[in-house]
């Protein structure tokens, strides 16, 4: 570049200057359009976020038709989430926990988190647990990668979505885990109420949740019994 | 694509329709060939995708033809990659806000917006060197033939890997659906169908202007 300078009739080089006074104006209104977009869009999109979670929330927990969000900490215990999003975030493993509750207030279960890897990528569901039936009572998948018309049957397919509505996950004797561990058996083997029925064509993803939902439920069910009774709260 | 750039010509209808007929980015030119595999399972999906390559198109184009003169020639792909970027991140926004499941199922793709080389290419061969008026044309017409492209995949795909069409059922339950139209084996298959009836088109074409000058050299000899 530095010899085109010198041959009469071409363009001169710019300087340094206007290439550097370019390239900053065009981030600056670069910065300055994609700040106001997120600006404009953010209440929208937190208010979408807010919807989806609270469907896939109330879709996990029949009969509930409200829901207040907490934080199950190992080393805290359960601390009720703030609305403003003030909350301090506890040090360790924090889980969230959201409970239901109907329309007279009465606590009707928690929705908890699990994931596990599945054909793609990790399967994230959500579950609803009720304490007085120990057991699962619906799952609705959050977030998952899997292959179109056979992973994501586990979505669809009704009958598979009934092994959700009681399935047990009843604590052992010293309740430090799970009596029966949750697990996927090969589709129409079902035979106990901890086993899940897999869909044929889907055995990959169909395995991954339900190690999902067992890791998830034998770590978390066992912390959540001391915390039951805060659940049975004035709304 | 030789223009003098001291003579303008006038807008004509070739520079709108160069982009859906003659140069489509999807058909002809086989560009951008990333997304039209991978987000036309579905007609939604591909309408979406068009749409939002669409706006990033005519958005930077417009951009770029209006700074054509400040930019330096020698920072010129970083400028553009700058102000394409700025609207992918836009329309990324934008999609979030509007439906997050839509967002969800274009995945990846949105942000990989940025490098889809048809909208570089606008800019650096076109919207470089024309006037603002022109370049938003053309980018109309090559988004415009980007979507059909799209939505030539993505509706067979629909129709033959799920029997729907927008989610409406159109063959009834009794339809079999044939899953891998849907999974990434039938974006190959379908572009090459695709593909396969422009080119038996083009050159049924080409045979016949053939036969016809032929026709006009014996008439014109004799």
């Amino acid at each position: 570049m530095s010899t085109e300078g010198q041959i009469p009739n071409l363009e001169q080089p710019p300087g340094p200057g206007k290439i550097i006074k370019v390239l900053g104006g065009v981030a600056m209104l670069s910065g300055l359009l994609v700040v106001l977009t997120y600006q404009l869009t953010l209440p929208t999109i937190m208010e979408n976020r807010r919807i989806a979670r609270e469907k896939a929330v109330l879709s996990v927990i029949p009969g509930a038709t409200s829901f207040i969000e907490f934080m199950l900490s190992e080393h805290e215990g359960l601390i009720r989430v703030k609305a403003d999003g003030s909350t301090k975030v506890p040090e360790g493993m924090v889980d969230p926990v959201y409970a239901g509750y109907d329309n007279a207030g009465q606590f009707m279960g928690v929705a908890l988190e699990a994931g596990a890897q599945g054909y793609q990528d990790v399967v994230r569901t959500l579950y609803g647990y009720s304490p007085p039936c120990e057991c699962i009572v619906g799952m609705t998948v959050l977030e998952s990668k899997e292959t179109p018309g056979l992973g994501d049957k586990v979505e669809t397919d009704p009958d598979f979505i009934a092994n959700f509505k009681a399935l047990e996950a009843k604590l052992s004797g010293d309740k430090k885990a799970l009596a029966n561990p949750i697990e996927t058996v090969k589709h129409g083997t079902k035979k106990h109420p901890w086993q899940i029925d897999a869909i044929s064509g889907s055995t990959v993803t169909s395995n991954a949740i339900g190690k999902g939902l067992n890791n998830s439920a034998q770590r978390l069910l066992p912390l959540l019994r001391y915390h039951l009774d805060e659940f049975e709260i004035e709304q | 694509m030789a223009v003098d750039v001291n003579k303008p010509k006038p807008i004509t209808l070739d520079t709108f329709t160069r982009g859906i007929w003659k140069e489509n980015p999807v058909f002809v030119m086989l560009l951008g060939m990333c997304p039209v595999l991978a987000v036309t399972n579905s007609t939604m999906n591909a309408l979406a995708m068009g749409l939002a390559t669409m706006f990033v198109l005519v958005c930077s184009s417009t951009l770029v033809s209006l700074m054509r003169h400040l930019i330096p020639k020698q920072v010129r792909i970083a400028t553009y990659i700058v102000i394409i970027a700025t609207f992918v991140t836009i329309v990324d926004y934008l999609i979030q806000a509007i439906s997050l499941e839509l967002y969800k199922a274009l995945g990846a793709f949105i942000q990989l917006i940025v490098v889809n080389c048809i909208i570089l290419g606008r800019a650096e061969a076109y919207a470089s060197k024309h006037r603002v008026t022109k370049a938003v044309v053309n980018a109309v017409g090559m988004g415009v033939g980007f979507a059909i492209g799209l939505l030539a995949l993505g509706t067979v795909r629909e129709l033959l890997g799920s029997g729907t069409l927008l989610g409406f059922s159109v063959f009834g339950s009794s339809f079999q659906p044939w899953a891998i139209m849907v999974l990434p084996p039938g974006g190959f298959f379908v572009l090459g169908s695709w593909l396969l009836l422009f080119s038996w088109l083009e050159e049924r074409k080409t045979r016949k202007s053939e036969e016809a000058e032929i026709e006009g050299e014996v008439a014109h000899g004799a």
